[in-house]
């Protein structure tokens, strides 16, 4: 009896005095942090992708917690969770979100295999980084995009993923949050982050070649090859500058004309998401004699002798799912980067 | 027998054409001399299209303390300047020569006369170190740096003996032998040469035992040079590196970089190097030829070409019995520390020691398995590093552990990969956390 009413006596001292330390202990070393940085954590997504250049989602909620300190949020954007999140981020914190364009990675190069042939295979570990050490890689093309996927291991969102038939990396738009984890791990500077552009529409050099003209003609059929004929169809926007032998669209000044497009003799240039360009004047009569066909089922509401949107509109429905197909859906190209 | 003390592999020798004499390859019909020959700044090019030159006529100046100036190895018009695939793989600035004939620069002594040290009494270390630079040579066993900067000790450090590099440890290469076989007074008197350079009075030449006769012959030659030792080394792979050959033959050990070799005494050059150096200085020939051997399993005539720099590589295996049929993969350089060249086109350059041709089965690389832990790489490697971790962490692209493991250290000599039970391309990854490291290293000293 004795002896248990001593055990329960001795630790009930030593657990009391522990307590004691261990409060006094408490005060005195106590870190506080701002109840803030806990708040803006749970807005973001979590992703820990690290597109904010901080280390994962708890190392940008400090920092914009600091950054609130100063009075602006301007340089500081979540890209996966867009504007939205950065609103109520600046919500918390009592302050204005600055309107940051969300942008979508864009793979700079289309030199598929029929285009520009694998002369050798490169025999080591699978990775752009360590074939693009070894020189020019499996082409001849010491700019192109490599095939090996280390921007898809980068993706945490799975929105970039290297097409097996082209060797070449493709974006799903629909999927890609701007985040710009692939664009730092290509060695080779290939992807570039750009808005995503009204209706998703951009224009964009699909090459990042900077030989001159007849070393690029060699190497790949649709290189840029510096000639210029872009930068003089935009010489009323002045959106495509030269840079060493590669021509470059400013998204920013770039109106969507797609003269470029149209002007450049290599292919280099692609329009995304774009409706298809209206038949020209040659190519009526053949759109026009495609119409009674379309027409013959249905045999109603008359077509008229061109076939543009806004007809197509009142047209009946068997004939407008056809035409609308080819005029609004964009899934096709989207997959296409 | 000496060797080094740490790790080391004995891959299969395969010297096919030891014993070949030395052949001149005939020249070229197109030269292109690639200005990126050596480590360091690349040479600038100071002729344009359509300036006539000689053999023996500046091509590029260097662009630098630690560069090399470059010479034309053949005479005729430059026909452009222009970029050209070379050795590197990539496609860097280069001058191209059409070939006409075969005229020299009058002032290069073209007689085949030994000349000594003694006969040049007005030679003192500065006027040789000069003429050095001024002929381009760089390290001729495949390192390629300019050899000058070596032979300017950095302030404080003294030179206490050379040691001349003739192990020739990569399998299947054996021009450093037949150079020696057929060049040994030339070479005594390059010797003598550089250890007037740096002021030494000792010079070892490491040569290993599986050149015999090269051994004799030059123990026999060197009798008339007291200064100079022969020490025969016990074959053992990588003993050509530089730390690993000081630590084989004077038994010194070079601590972890900043520290040099001359940190411990040594200067070290190769065999090819210091017949280099005895044209350049006694000929006033600067660094337009070298020998180079064209090996493989199939080629027909393995041999050791003397050919011009700027030769393409097509043409040398041409004079060796024209490119084998079943041809997987084309080497520049030997097969542990080469690289495989995508173009036969490429040019030979200075670091040129050989070109291997191996066959289909050869050339596949044999699928990776995962590690087994037998920490046999570990034993191998002569740096003393743990490469399956260094290769495991450069994957992940963990660069701050990879600087703390030493990566840099690493001597890329291959014997880790060779020695993988599980054919884990363990050098792949370690070159590139090797490379990313040095890059942040260097990001990180220029911002201070
Ligand atoms: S030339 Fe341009 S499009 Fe063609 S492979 Fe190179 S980077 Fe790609
Ligand atoms: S594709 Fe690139 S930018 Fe888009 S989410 Fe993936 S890693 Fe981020
Ligand atoms: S875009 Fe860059 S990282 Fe992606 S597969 Fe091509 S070369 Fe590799
Ligand atoms: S027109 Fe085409 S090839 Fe010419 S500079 Fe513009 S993008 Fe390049
Ligand atoms: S030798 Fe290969 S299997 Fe053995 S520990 Fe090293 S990496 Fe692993």
């Amino acid at each position: 009896m004795n002896v248990i009413l001593i055990a329960v006596i001795v630790l009930g001292v030593v657990g009391l005095v522990s307590a004691v330390v261990l409060f006094l202990a408490s005060k005195k070393f106590a870190v506080w942090e701002d109840p803030r940085i806990q708040q803006v954590s749970e807005v973001l997504p979590q992703a820990n992708c690290g597109g904010c250049g901080y280390p994962g989602c708890s190392g940008f909620a400090s920092a914009c917690v600091k950054a609130a300190e100063s009075g602006s949020l301007s340089d500081l954007n979540c890209a996966p969770g867009g504007q939205a999140v950065m609103e109520q981020v600046a919500g918390i914190l009592g302050l204005k979100a600055s309107a940051a364009a969300p942008k979508v990675a864009v793979v700079r190069c289309q030199g598929t295999c029929d285009v520009r042939p694998h002369g050798v295979e490169f025999d080591g570990v699978h990775s752009c980084k360590i074939q693009n050490m070894t020189g020019m890689g499996e082409t001849q093309c010491l700019y192109g995009c490599l095939g090996e996927g280390d921007c898809a291991a980068a993706c945490l969102f799975g929105a970039i993923k290297v097409n097996p038939a082209t060797r070449i990396a493709e974006v799903d738009e629909s999927k890609c949050t701007g985040c710009g984890a692939c664009a730092k791990s290509c060695p080779r500077g290939i992807i570039e982050l750009i808005p995503q552009g009204p209706k998703n529409r951009k224009v964009v050099v699909l090459c990042n070649n900077k030989d001159k003209g007849a070393l690029a003609t060699k190497e790949c059929k649709v290189s840029c090859i510096g000639c210029g004929k872009c930068v003089k169809v935009c010489d009323k926007f002045e959106a495509i500058t030269l840079g060493t032998n590669l021509a470059h669209i400013d998204p920013d000044k770039c109106k969507m004309c797609r003269k470029c497009e149209e002007a450049c003799p290599r292919g280099a240039i692609k329009a995304f998401n774009f409706p298809p360009r209206k038949p020209k004047t040659e190519t009526a009569p053949v759109a026009s004699a495609a119409a009674p066909k379309a027409e013959a089922p249905v045999a109603k509401a008359p077509v008229a002798s061109k076939p543009e949107a806004p007809v197509v509109k009142e047209a009946p429905a068997p004939v407008a799912p056809v035409v609308e197909k080819k005029v609004e859906t964009p899934k096709d190209n989207e997959t296409a980067v | 027998m000496k060797t080094f003390r740490i790790g080391g592999v004995h891959p299969a020798e395969n010297k096919l054409s030891a014993g070949s004499p030395i052949r001149e390859a005939a020249l070229p019909k197109q030269a292109i001399f690639s200005m990126f020959q050596h480590i360091g700044a690349p040479a600038k090019p100071v002729v344009k299209k359509g300036d006539v030159v000689k053999v023996g006529t500046l091509l590029g100046e260097a662009g630098g303390f630690v560069s090399a100036p470059i010479y034309s190895s053949v005479s005729g018009k430059v026909s452009k300047v222009d970029v050209a695939l070379d050795a590197s793989d990539t496609r860097r600035m280069a001058v191209y020569v059409d070939v006409e004939g075969d005229e020299w620069e009058e002032s290069i002594d073209r007689t085949p006369d030994l000349v000594r040290l003694e006969d040049r009494p007005d030679l003192d270390a500065q006027t040789i170190v000069e003429k050095i630079k001024q002929a381009g040579i760089v390290g001729m066993g495949g390192a390629t740096f300019p050899c000058h900067v070596k032979l300017c000790p950095p302030p404080g450090q003294k030179a206490e003996c050379v040691i001349i590099n003739a192990v020739e440890c990569e399998p299947y290469l054996t021009s450093d032998h037949s150079l020696m076989l057929e060049k040994a007074d030339e070479i005594l008197v390059g010797v003598s040469l550089i250890m007037k350079a740096v002021n030494v009075d000792r010079a070892y030449i490491g040569i290993e035992n599986n050149k015999p006769d090269a051994i004799k012959l030059m123990q026999e030659k060197a009798k008339a040079y007291p200064q100079i030792e022969i020490v025969p080394l016990k074959v053992q792979y990588p003993q050509g590196g530089e730390k690993q050959l000081i630590d084989a033959v004077i038994g010194r050990q070079v601590p972890a970089p900043p520290a040099i070799p001359i940190s411990v005494g040594a200067v070290v050059q190769n065999v090819g190097t210091a017949f280099a150096i005895y044209e350049a200085v006694m000929k006033n020939k600067p660094l337009i030829s070298r020998i180079i051997t064209v090996t493989g399993k199939s080629v027909k005539n393995p041999s050791n070409l003397l050919a011009r720099l700027g030769t393409p590589f097509s043409q040398l295996i041409d004079e060796c019995g024209g490119l084998p049929a079943d041809t997987g993969k084309i080497i520049g350089g030997g097969p542990m520390m080469g690289k495989a060249l995508i173009s036969l086109d490429i040019p030979m350059t200075k670091g040129s020691s050989g070109l291997l041709v191996m066959n289909e089965k050869e050339a596949r690389r044999t699928a990776p398995e995962a590690c087994i832990r037998c920490a046999k790489c570990v034993s191998v490697c002569p740096m003393g590093l743990e490469p399956y971790l260094l290769a495991k962490i450069s994957s992940q692209y963990m660069w701050e552990e990879a600087e703390k493991e030493d990566i840099v250290s690493c001597i890329e000599c291959g014997s880790c990969a060779f020695t993988c039970p599980s054919h884990r391309p363990l050098l792949d990854n370690i070159r590139l956390g090797k490379s990313t490291v040095m890059g942040i290293i260097r990001e990180r000293a220029a911002k201070k």
